[in-house]
C-alpha cells in the first residue's frame, strides 16, 4: 500500500493538502535534527573509562534561540492555519447561494433530503433517500447535518470533509466537488454497534446528469 | 515481599513504627514507600490488562473475517462467538483498554507509585504530611479496580461508549445495549477521582511544607518539580470529571438530561466537562514522565541538567497552557468554528515548551560521558519518541488539517507516541532507575537491555504505520474496515501491526519475569549504585521506616555532575558541602 492522502476531489481540499505538506516538510526536518542529533550524541559522547563529562548549567543565549525559532514558526503556521480554518467553516465564508440538503444521521444510517426540483427544502417536492446521496459537480453544496439518537461523524475523506452530527444540533456544512465520481459517507465518530457499516454512497454528477436523477427519484417519492 | 521493609530501627520517628503488624505494615501502611509498591503492583497488574485487550482488539482489525480468535472458547459466549469477537465486545475492548490503560495505569503508576516514593525521599524528609490520606488514596483504588473488572461480566458487558464517553451514547442504555457496564466504569471513575485528590493534596502539602533544610525551590530535583505540578494539575482537574461522571449516572439512572437534548440538556456539555479535564491529564500524563526523564539523563549523561531554570519554567507554561487548549480535541464537533481559532494558537504556543524541554535534554546529553544502561535507553527513548509524538500534534492543532485526520488512525498513532513512546518509556526507565532502591536489589541489566530493543523496535512497528493508515482515512474504533472502498490496500499493514503488537505484549512478560526474579536474585544493591547526587541516593537501600536517621542539609542544586573542583569522583551529593570533600572548591 501506499501511505498517502487518497485523491482530493474538492476545492478547499487543495489547501488542507498543501498545509498537509507543509507541516510534514517543518516537522520532518526538525524530526531529523532531534533524532539525528540523538543517534549521533549517543555514538560521539558514549561513556569511556577515565573520561570527564563537559560541565555546564546551559547556556541562556540557546535557550533564547530555541524557544525564539519555534515560536515564529508556530505562530506564522497558527496564522495561516486560523485563515485557512476561517475559510472553510468560519460562518461568514458559507456560500450564501448553495444547493442545500438536509443529512441526519441515525444509527447506523445517512437519511439525505433533496430539495426537489424546485431547490428549496422544506417544500412539497423534497424527498429523502437512505444512504445515498447525489448531488452536482462544481456547485457549492450545503449539507444541514442533524442526528437523531447519537453523536455520528459525516466523513468524505475524498472531498476532505468531517464534521459532527449532534443530536439537537443542526449544523451547516459546505463543500464543492471538482470532478464527477462515486465515493463514499463513513462515519468517524464511535456511534454503537453498527458503527463499522454506517456507510452511504456518494454519487457526484455532472449537472445535467443530476437534474435527471433528482426528476427520476421525485415521483417516486412523492407517491 | 519480605525485602520491601527493612526492621524499624530505633530510632522512633513515626509512631506506627512499634511492633506493626504484619497487617500494618504491609497491607494497610501508613508508609509512603510501602504505598507506593502497592500503586506499582496494582498499575503493573493493570498495565497487563490493559495490554491484553489490546491484543484482542488488534486481532479483530487484522483478520475482521476471520474468527478462530485462539483461545475464544474460554470466553462467554456474549463476548466471543464461535471463535468471532463480537461487536459489541469490540466496542467494549476499544473503550477499556483507553479506560484501563489511562486510569488505572500510566497514570497511578506516574503519580501514585512516583509521588509517594520519591517526594519524601528526595526532599529529605520522613513521609508524607498526611500518611493516613495517603493510604485511603490506594486503597481508594482497590474498588475502581474490581468495578473496572466485574463490568465485564454483567449483563450487557462491560461499557462500550469509547474512554471519552460522548453523550448521549454513554448516557442512554438502549442504544448500546450496555447499561450497568457503564454505570460500574463511572462508578469507578468516581473513585479514581477520590484517590487522586486525596493523593495531590498530600503531595502538594508535603512539597511546599517538608523540604529539608536548604532543599529551596530551585534546589528541587526535575522529578520533584514535574511531580508537583502535575499534582495541582490533578487537583483542579479531576472534580470536574469527578462531577461531571455523577451527572452522567444521574442521566442514565434517575432521568436527568445533562447531556440528552430531548430534556433540554446538551451533548457538547460533556465533551467540555471531559476535556476541559482531559487535557490536563494529558499532561498530568507526560509531566512526570519528563521529570523521570531528565533525573536519569542527568545522572547517565554525568552532568548537570542542561538549563534547569528554562526546565521547571517550561513546566510551569505547560501547566497554564494545559488548562486553555481542551477545545482542541473538538474542532469538529459542532462547536462556534471562531472557538477553534482561539484554541488553535493557544495549542500550538503548547509546541514552544515542549520544544524547549526536548532540546534541553538533548542539551543534557551533548558532551556528556553516556552511560548506555537500561534506565538510561529508556530515557533517550522516551526523548526519540516522545519527540514524534510532539510533531505529529503539529498536523492535528492545525485546524485545516485536522478536518481530515481528525478520528482517524493518525490520531491515535499520535497518542501512542504521547502516551507508550513518552509515559511508559519514561516510567520502564524510572523503574530500572529507582527499583536499587525500592527493593535493594538491581535489576538484571542484559534482559533489561533486551527489553528495551525488543520494546523499541516493536512499539515503531506498531505505532509508525498507523500514521499511513490515518492518511489513507482509517477512522478510528470501527469493528471491520474491509467494507470501505477508501480502505482498500491496508489489510496488509493492520496485519504486519498487529503481529507487531502480539511482539510489544510479549516483551513486556521478559520485563516482568525480570521485575520478579530480581526480587530474589538480582544482585545486592549498595545506597548509591549510580553514583547519584539526589537525597534519596544518600540513604540506604532499600530506606529503613522513616527514611533517615537524620535529616540531611542540602548545599547546592540537584545535578552536580563532574564538577571541575569535585577530583576523585564525578558527583557532588545535594547533601555533600563542596568544601568538604574538596577543600579546594568554593561554594556552588
Amino acid at each position: 500500500m501506499d501511505w498517502a492522502l487518497p485523491p482530493n476531489y474538492s476545492t478547499f481540499g487543495v489547501v488542507i493538502d498543501q498545509l498537509f505538506w507543509i507541516i510534514l516538510v517543518i516537522t520532518g526536518i526538525a524530526f531529523l535534527l532531534v533524532e539525528g542529533g540523538i543517534v549521533w550524541f549517543c555514538i560521539k559522547y558514549r561513556g569511556r573509562e577515565g573520561a570527564r563529562a563537559h560541565y555546564t548549567h546551559g547556556s541562556n543565549r540557546l535557550e533564547i534561540i530555541w524557544t525564539v525559532i519555534p515560536a515564529i514558526i508556530i505562530a506564522v503556521l497558527g496564522a495561516y492555519s486560523a485563515l485557512v480554518w476561517d475559510d472553510i467553516k468560519g460562518s461568514s465564508n458559507r456560500p450564501a447561494d448553495a444547493l442545500e440538503f438536509l443529512v441526519v444521521g441515525k444509527q447506523f444510517e445517512w437519511n439525505i433530503t433533496y430539495p426537489g426540483v424546485d431547490e428549496t427544502l422544506g417544500t412539497a417536492d423534497d424527498f429523502t433517500v437512505r444512504n445515498q446521496f447525489h448531488f452536482p459537480v462544481n456547485e457549492d453544496i450545503t449539507i444541514l447535518l442533524e442526528s437523531e439518537d447519537v453523536i455520528h461523524s459525516f466523513f468524505i475523506p475524498e472531498l476532505r470533509v468531517k464534521q459532527d452530527a449532534v443530536p439537537g444540533m443542526t449544523i451547516p456544512v459546505w463543500f464543492d466537488a471538482t470532478q464527477t465520481g462515486n465515493f463514499e459517507i463513513a462515519c468517524a465518530e464511535l456511534c454503537g454497534l453498527g458503527h463499522y457499516y454506517m456507510m452511504a454512497s456518494v454519487t457526484v454528477h455532472s449537472a445535467a446528469d443530476f437534474d435527471a436523477w433528482q426528476a427520476s427519484q421525485a415521483p417516486a417519492a412523492a407517491q | 515481599m519480605a525485602t520491601i521493609v527493612a526492621e524499624a530501627t530505633g530510632q522512633a520517628i513515626l509512631h506506627e513504627e512499634h511492633e506493626q503488624s504484619f497487617l500494618r505494615k504491609y497491607i494497610f501502611s501508613t508508609d509512603h514507600k510501602v504505598i507506593a509498591i502497592q500503586f506499582l503492583i496494582y498499575t503493573l497488574f493493570f498495565l497487563m490488562i490493559g495490554g491484553l485487550l489490546a491484543m484482542l482488539m488488534r486481532y479483530q482489525i487484522a483478520w475482521p473475517a476471520r474468527g478462530e480468535l485462539p483461545l475464544g472458547g474460554i470466553f462467554p459466549e456474549s463476548m466471543v462467538a464461535s471463535g468471532y469477537i463480537l461487536p459489541e465486545f469490540y466496542n467494549a475492548l476499544v473503550t477499556m483498554h483507553g479506560s484501563v490503560m489511562v486510569f488505572l495505569a500510566i497514570m497511578p503508576m506516574l503519580v501514585g507509585v512516583w509521588a509517594n516514593y520519591l517526594i519524601p525521599l528526595q526532599l529529605g524528609t520522613h513521609d508524607m504530611a498526611f500518611p493516613r490520606l495517603n493510604m485511603l488514596s490506594f486503597w481508594a483504588m482497590v474498588p475502581a479496580g474490581i468495578l473496572t473488572l466485574a463490568s465485564f461480566f454483567v449483563v450487557g458487558g462491560a461499557a462500550g461508549a469509547g474512554w471519552t464517553l460522548y453523550a448521549p451514547l454513554s448516557a442512554r442504555p438502549d442504544l448500546t445495549g450496555v447499561g450497568l457496564g457503564q454505570i460500574l466504569w463511572l462508578a469507578a471513575l468516581v473513585f479514581i477521582g477520590l484517590s487522586s485528590i486525596l493523593g495531590s493534596v498530600n503531595y502538594i502539602t508535603t512539597t511546599i511544607n517538608m523540604r529539608a533544610p536548604g532543599m529551596t525551590w530551585m534546589r528541587m530535583p526535575l522529578t520533584i518539580w514535574s511531580l508537583f505540578i502535575t499534582a495541582i494539575l490533578a487537583l483542579l482537574a479531576m472534580p470536574v470529571l469527578s462531577a461531571a461522571g455523577i451527572m452522567l449516572i444521574f442521566d442514565q439512572t434517575i432521568g436527568t438530561s445533562f447531556f440528552l437534548p430531548e430534556g433540554g440538556g446538551q451533548p457538547l456539555l460533556w465533551q467540555h466537562l471531559f476535556w476541559f479535564f482531559g487535557h490536563p491529564e494529558v499532561y498530568i500524563l507526560i509531566l512526570p514522565a519528563m521529570g523521570f526523564t531528565s533525573e536519569i539523563l542527568s545522572v547517565g549523561s554525568r552532568k548537570p541538567v542542561f538549563g534547569y531554570k528554562a526546565m521547571v519554567l517550561a513546566l510551569v507554561s505547560i501547566a497554564f497552557l494545559g488548562f486553555i487548549v481542551w477545545g482542541h480535541h473538538m474542532f469538529q464537533s459542532g462547536m462556534n468554528p471562531m472557538l477553534g481559532l482561539t484554541f488553535t494558537v493557544s495549542t500550538l504556543f503548547i509546541a514552544v515548551p515542549s520544544a524547549i524541554k526536548t532540546f534541553n535534554w538533548m542539551g543534557t546529553m551533548w558532551r556528556g560521558n553516556l552511560q548506555l544502561h537500561s534506565a538510561m535507553l529508556f530515557a533517550i527513548g522516551f526523548v526519540a519518541m516522545f519527540a514524534i509524538g510532539g510533531l505529529s500534534g503539529v498536523f492535528m492543532a492545525s485546524t485545516p488539517v485536522d478536518i481530515y485526520i481528525h478520528d482517524t488512525y493518525f490520531i491515535v498513532a499520535h497518542i501512542h507516541y504521547v502516551l507508550f513512546g513518552g509515559s511508559l518509556f519514561a516510567l520502564f526507565g524510572a523503574i530500572y532507575f529507582w527499583y536499587p532502591k525500592m527493593f535493594g536489589r538491581m535489576m538484571n541489566e542484559t534482559m533489561g537491555k533486551i527489553h528495551f530493543w525488543l520494546t523499541f523496535v516493536f512499539f515503531n512497528l506498531v505505532f509508525f504505520p498507523m500514521h499511513g493508515v490515518g492518511m489513507v482515512g482509517m477512522m478510528r474504533r470501527i469493528y471491520d474496515s474491509t467494507g470501505y472502498a477508501h480502505l482498500q490496500g491496508i489489510e496488509d499493514t493492520n496485519a504486519i501491526i498487529t503481529w507487531a503488537a502480539f511482539g510489544l505484549f510479549a516483551s513486556g512478560f521478559l520485563f516482568a519475569f525480570n521485575f520478579f526474579w530480581s526480587l530474589k536474585k538480582g544482585r545486592k544493591a549498595e545506597a548509591n549504585p549510580w553514583n547519584a547526587t539526589t537525597l534519596e541516593w544518600q540513604t540506604p537501600s532499600p530506606p529503613k521506616h522513616g527514611n533517615w536517621e537524620e535529616i540531611p542539609v542540602v548545599y547546592h542544586g540537584p545535578h552536580e555532575y563532574s564538577h571541575p573542583d569535585v577530583e576523585d569522583k564525578d558527583w557532588l551529593a545535594q547533601n555533600e558541602r563542596p568544601d568538604v570533600v574538596s577543600p579546594a572548591a568554593g561554594s556552588h
